[in-house]
């Protein structure tokens, strides 16, 4: 309160130390809220140019919703009036900014835009400065309003690069002119594909060059802070041209001028050469160009001091790897791991894996990278990359033996990693046979060698390991007893982990009493694998992708899901062998009464249940009801998704352009403790491709009456059909929950609406008539045919309600745009109701085909 | 089946039902639907500049800039974590580096790290010359800088830094312009401030 009196004050040391205050101290305290805002007012209206620079930095520092609903109207004025002091201007501009992005609803756009971009051509180079940074990020959300930005940046540009050192003041920063000016209209320029107007295009490109020349040119100076600020330009430029992407000169003068930096006594400039030259590289202009370098940038992998170099260049070998040069770059990178930080070896095992798999011409060589890497970094190899290695091996008849043998060979070390055991146990068990010729490999050394592993492993290797015997029951009937004696030992079978004893008893019995025949049958070498994208591939996005700390149960989770059949395998064909029944009833699979009380895998008819993967990670199918929830999101952002006597789960999310956030709210309804609570997102592959959803673990214990929150964001990479499932597993009380719901995240949530005239609405309706373009539906209202309450839907859809369009005025008509990473789909929508007859139909024109049967699908349920 | 168009004399206006005055919830919904009992956090917004940090070699902080909103403990965090990373790094170690998903610059001056935190797609370079800027101007306005003057007078380095950067962004990158403002300032200061003194002294006497 002291604090709001100080603002009300015509001394200036007040009024400072009370917004001083205030910045530091305010938070959405309603009462004072109005109190310090009508001060605020006063001081914007005071005409004081100290006065106001305070206001507006007050208004910027605390950024707040209240504030930018007070204001937001007002501040555009302020900054395109003709009186206001350049200083306000700036000040005006950048506070503006600060509350477009806490609010960009309450900023509305109106004349003044085109007004603001005209601030470009100002005279004072600081109101250049901040009015550049307040379009940049207008123009990244309505890029067609500020078009005509484009070519008064680029003027604006081309006067700053080609003025001498002196001519810009106190705007020249050891010796380099306007650089954070510049920095900021190249950054603004990149909103934009390259200029259509050849004369821009043309100057543009000039500018370029000469920054690219200026590069080469001595240093005016010795300053650290000269080189800095130049290449700062250089590399904005730089970027600039990639962005475009279409000036092949221009690329290669970059990766040259790059190449140039990577050999810098500078450890900053190499750092940026590495990471600038990650995205050459994937240019097809510049691709080649980038892999003249190879040699410095492994260099750089090996005498590098500082971690962080050395990962670019890392990062930079693995874009810059094709056939031509996998061999030499996946050789370079395992040797590296042998020193590398502990930080970063696991991504690098995953680039290697990739690599090695993308680009083999020999699978041999592919097998030999593999086993390198499980020797060197076996902690770090992670389950995907060996199940992929045995994915490979069995659909290549042409590799087997060698893998075979070069497994056999490497588990003779005296120690080697538990993973080694795990692909040797695998690939042995089907293809020992392979080698078993050569007396130094023979059945019973092959067996003895695996078993002398035996007693180190954990628990999942050891059931693996058990897998392999029967197979080698199987493939040698001569070493059967010895298997037998082992299965049959105190240890095995009366072991005390259920799985392992499961095994046992189920192997020995099989081994006893089935046929050599069935026998045959069952432990018949495995079938190929359909092939399907790496999953390894999918684990590196998501280890680099933003928001690095990852869910790990969720990745788990995620594989489990979708691997049955894929990656994760078991040796024997699984259901089979858990039915400790006479033989006969082997075949009959599903008549077989599971006999055994520990946890078999439960379905008898699938052939590649996991059975290592505890019965928990079962995905439970949809909870009844979850449809008809579903669809009530698809008009709105807020509500209850779910609830039953334990749980409640609400929703509230928002969207903007392509990019969403969604709180998830889950309530424990009881009064006792939710443990192991773990919600999963689960995207099927192709789902995954075009949505990316980002979220971290929450707390696995949940509280009686308790509330946990989990914030889950969302970027929509291209259009999709189907929905993520969030499927949470806990335990209340004594029992497990697994509860499965769709999460409504739809296409729709990406619209932007767009206001049109009549007259633009049918044109664009018109250039729409291809049948692919459009959609039909005709259906039955749902609901009481109510105007209003069918208006509010489609603007809930998210697209605008254009009014006076359509000559009917019973008809309702829609337009709007979905934003999506990779396009922008224009779509036009329009609904005839027929209240005779109860009807609807609906008509949906987009660009794209699966947009418009997608959006149909879902509008047509919510009448 | 051929949709039979609605013509305007079926529905005409004066036809249709009166409007509800509050639009009812959507469709029909089961259950209870109660309204939420959180808080929702604002959006994050996207911007260059999320932070600037400025402390001492022994790891004490002097100085605090957010431009996202965010709680007091995620700041505490922040802060403890970064002022750990950025102290273990060598003198020769590059000034950048990944955490996060945010990009780090950092630089040392003297006993003071000042450290910026900037998004993926942003100019490091820059940004090491935004900090440079910044001593430059606290160098020049206290006459070679120090960290006791800034422990001192940290109410004068924020100012300069709004004068500098606001919301995030370069607002003045001209040092005259800079510092004729906050000189502007002072000098409103003093003329507030004599006045004052009188009156309290008569008010003492």
């Amino acid at each position: 309160m002291e604090a709001v009196n100080l603002l009300s004050s015509n001394r200036y040391t007040e009024k400072q130390i009370g917004y001083l205050f205030i910045s530091v101290l305010v938070n959405s305290n309603s009462e004072l809220i109005r109190l310090i805002n009508n001060a605020i007012k006063n001081d914007l209206a005071s005409r004081n140019p100290t006065f106001m620079g305070l206001a507006l930095h007050c208004i910027a520092n605390v950024g707040s919703r209240e504030m930018a609903e007070a204001f937001a109207g007002e501040i555009p004025k302020i900054l395109v009036a003709g009186d206001t002091m350049d200083s306000v201007k700036q000040s005006a501009a950048l506070c503006l900014l600060r509350l477009y992005r806490t609010s960009p609803d309450f900023v509305p756009m109106g004349d003044w835009t085109s007004r603001v971009v005209h601030l470009l051509n100002d005279q004072h180079l600081g109101v250049v400065t901040a009015a550049t940074s307040l379009i940049t990020t207008l123009a990244q959300k309505n890029p067609e309003e500020f078009k005509t930005s484009v070519s008064l940046a680029v003027s604006r540009l081309s006067r700053i690069v080609t003025s001498a050192s002196t001519d810009l003041q106190d705007y020249t920063y050891y010796f380099v002119p306007a650089p954070w000016l510049s920095v900021k209209l190249l950054r603004l320029l990149q909103c934009y594909p390259p200029p259509e107007d050849a004369a821009v295009r043309g100057r543009l490109t000039e500018c370029l060059e000469t920054i690219l020349n200026k590069a080469q040119e001595p240093p005016k100076s010795k300053k650290v802070q000269h080189s800095n600020a130049k290449n700062a330009v250089l590399f904005e430029a730089i970027s600039l041209i990639i962005h475009h992407d279409s000036e092949p000169n221009l690329l290669v003068r970059a990766c040259n001028q790059l190449g140039q930096f990577l050999q810098h006594r500078e450890t900053n400039l190499r750092y940026l050469a590495l990471e600038s030259m990650c995205t050459l590289a994937s240019s097809e202009f510049s691709h080649e160009a980038v892999k003249t370098h190879i040699e410095t940038v492994i260099n750089a992998l090996k005498t590098e001091r500082d971690v962080s170099v050395r990962q670019r260049a890392v990062d930079l070998l693995y874009a810059m790897c094709d056939r031509s040069n996998a061999q030499q770059i996946v050789a370079e990178m395992l040797n590296y791991l042998e020193t590398a930080d502990y930080s970063i070896r696991e991504e690098i095992v995953l680039k290697v894996a990739i690599l090695a798999e993308k680009y083999a011409v020999d699978y041999t060589w592919y097998v030999d990278t593999i086993l390198n890497l499980i020797r060197i970094a076996g902690d770090y190899v992670s389950e995907e990359v060996w199940y992929r290695v045995i994915q490979i091996v069995i659909n290549r008849d042409d590799v087997q033996g060698y893998a075979a043998k070069t497994v056999f060979e490497a588990l003779q070390a005296p120690a080697c990693h538990e993973n080694l055991v795990k692909v040797g146990g695998y690939i042995l068990g089907e293809f020992g046979n392979l080698i078993a010729g050569d007396p130094r490999s023979s059945p019973l050394i092959q067996f003895n060698l695996l078993h002398s592993k035996f007693h180190l492993c954990s628990v999942p290797t050891r059931a693996l390991l058990l897998s392999t015997y029967i197979k080698f029951v199987n493939l040698f009937p001569e070493i059967k007893t010895t298997i037998q004696d082992v299965l049959r030992s105190d240890s095995q079978l009366k072991n005390a982990d259920v799985e392992l004893q499961q095994r046992a008893v189920e192997y020995l019995r099989l081994s006893t009493i089935a046929s050599t025949d069935i026998l045959a049958t069952v432990l018949e070498e495995m079938p190929p694998f359909p092939e399907r994208e790496s999953s390894i591939l999918a684990k590196l996005k998501k280890k680099k992708g933003p928001g690095t700390v990852t869910d790990l149960e969720e990745i788990k989770k995620e594989r489990n899901s979708d691997v049955n059949g894929g990656t994760e395998s078991t040796p024997v064909n699984a259901s089979t062998v858990s039915t400790p029944s006479p033989s006969a009833d082997l075949l009959g699979l599903g008549a077989a009464p599971l006999t055994s009380s520990a946890p078999p895998p439960s379905t008898t008819g699938s052939l590649l249940v996991d059975v290592f993967s505890d019965s928990a990670s079962v995905v439970a199918p949809l909870a009844p009801g979850s449809e008809d929830n579903f669809a009530r999101f698809v008009c709105k952002n807020n509500g209850v998704l779910f609830e039953n006597q334990l749980l409640q789960i609400g929703l509230k999310s928002e969207f903007r352009q392509n990019l969403g956030r969604m709180f998830i709210f889950y309530g424990n309804k009881t009064s006792t403790q939710f443990l192991n609570f773990t919600p999963t997102l689960i995207c099927s592959d192709e789902l995954q491709s075009s949505l990316n959803l980002q979220t971290k673990p929450v707390d696995p214990t949940v509280d009686g009456g308790a509330q946990v929150q989990q914030v889950v964001n969302i970027e929509c990479i291209s259009d999709f059909m189907e929905a993520p499932i969030l499927n949470i597993q806990f335990r209340y009380g004594g029992t497990f929950q697994n509860i499965s719901v769709k999460l409504p995240i739809t296409l729709n949530k990406f619209f932007q609406p767009t206001e049109m005239a009549s007259q633009d609405f049918f044109q664009r309706w018109k250039q729409l008539s291809n049948p692919q373009q459009e959609m039909q539906n005709i259906f039955k209202a749902k609901h009481p045919m109510d105007t209003e309450i069918t208006k509010a839907k489609i603007i809930g859809f998210g697209s605008a309600l254009l009014e006076e369009v359509d000559p009917n005025p019973a008809n309702f008509v829609g337009a709007g745009i979905i934003h999506t990473k990779t396009t922008q789909i224009g779509c036009l929508l329009r609904l005839e109701p027929n209240l005779q007859a109860q009807m609807y139909r609906l008509t949906l024109r987009t660009s794209k085909e699966t947009v418009s049967q997608r959006l149909c699908e879902l509008l047509s349920e919510q009448f | 089946m051929p949709h039979p168009r609605c013509g305007p004399e079926d529905t005409p206006e004066q036809a249709w039902p009166d409007f509800p005055e509050e639009l009812p919830d959507l469709p029909p919904s089961p259950g209870r639907e109660k309204p939420p009992w959180w808080d929702v956090p604002e959006a994050g917004p996207m911007n260059q500049m999320q932070f600037m940090l400025l402390f001492s070699r022994q790891g004490k902080l002097r100085l605090q800039k957010w431009y996202v909103p965010l709680s007091d403990k995620e700041k505490k965090k922040i802060t403890r974590e970064l002022v750990q990373t950025v102290l273990a790094r060598k003198p020769k170690m590059c000034s950048f580096l990944e955490w996060r998903d945010l990009k780090i610059v950092y630089k040392r001056y003297a006993s003071l790290y000042f450290c910026c935190a900037i998004e993926d797609q942003d100019n490091e370079l820059i940004t090491l010359e935004i900090i440079h800027r910044y001593v430059e101007l606290l160098d020049k306005y206290f006459g070679s800088v120090c960290e006791l003057d800034i422990i001192f007078n940290f109410e004068k380095a924020y100012f300069i830094l709004d004068e500098f950067l606001l919301g995030g962004e370069v607002q003045e990158t001209s040092k005259k312009n800079v510092l004729k403002a906050i000189e502007q300032a002072d000098l409103l200061q003093e003329e507030a401030e004599t006045p004052r003194s009188v009156l309290e002294e008569i008010g003492l006497t």
